[in-house]
């Protein structure tokens, strides 16, 4: 082979590489862009607790987000699970146990205690009368108004069976459904922001 | 034409403005134009947020004696 030959085959082998290297790192490139564009506009909150005013800033922040362009996915487990149901008798079919979950936890937004200074529900009733008052909205609009946003919500299968609460039990929402952990890190792991309130 | 509308959001507080503009926002046309009308102290700061955040033109904003206008003019993002 001479020398001139060597060189030719060397020259098309280092332009083929070059090429494929080119292609490949566009390609990643292109992935990576779409992770972060698709992650800067989403919102994850896990909402645990079923507070009355941890509630609020909850829905606060997920009809906010929405409002802003956000896709906003929502979590509910253990306490807040109970927080979803409505107002109203328990499903049949439970056991005593569940029964007394039932008891303890009530449904409808009105009934979840405050955090701080509930006094047997008179700082929630003064609470909802400065709402009122000042025209401050309500937790139901609230979620009324995340529902309408396309807020997506997903709801702890292991918290629901653990409380023995029904899925007739909950409010009525279009885009709800029943997931575990994985779904939910699988939706954080896609948001930029993650909230645990 | 451009289309030119008004949306009175006094007396509303957090989140509701935004949420009444997103609202109204998803009915027009773009290039259409809208002024809000708002008491809200903490939207003067918010409309501004949810423009860069939504992509909408913030044409003009007044803030004063407790009353903020807002000119928004629609402007559809791209995918």
């Amino acid at each position: 082979m001479s020398h001139f030959q060597c060189e030719q085959i060397m020259t098309d082998l280092l332009a083929e590489t070059t090429v494929d290297r080119t292609a490949e790192l566009a390609r990643r490139v292109d992935a990576l862009e779409r992770r972060l564009t698709s992650k800067e506009n989403t919102l994850s909150l896990v909402v645990f607790s079923n507070e009355f005013d941890k509630l609020m800033a909850a829905f606060t922040i997920a009809t906010g987000a929405a409002a802003c362009g956000m896709k906003v996915s929502m979590f509910f487990t253990f306490w807040a699970t109970a927080a979803l149901k409505k107002q109203g008798r328990q499903a049949g079919g439970k056991s005593i146990v569940e029964r007394m979950f039932g008891w303890i936890l009530p449904g409808g937004f009105k009934k979840q205690k405050l955090s701080k200074l509930d006094m047997a529900g008179m700082g929630r009733w003064m609470m909802g009368r400065e709402m009122d008052r000042k025209n401050i909205a309500s937790l139901e609009e609230l979620v009324a108004s995340a529902d309408e946003l396309g807020v997506q919500i997903g709801v702890c299968e292991m918290a629901m069976s653990l409380m023995g609460i029904r899925p007739e039990e909950l409010i009525n929402y279009s885009d709800l459904d029943y997931c575990g952990v994985a779904t939910m890190l699988d939706r954080s792991s896609e948001s930029n922001t993650t909230l645990f309130i | 034409m451009t289309n030119v509308s008004e949306i009175d959001l006094t007396g509303m507080k957090c989140p509701m403005p935004i949420v009444h503009l997103t609202k109204l926002m998803k009915t027009l046309d773009d290039g259409d134009e809208v002024t809000a009308f708002a008491t809200d102290p903490a939207f003067c700061l918010d409309v501004e947020a949810w423009c860069k955040r939504t992509g909408h033109e913030l044409v003009e904003l007044v803030n004063s004696e407790n009353r903020v206008s807002a000119k928004i003019c629609k402007t559809e993002t791209q995918e």
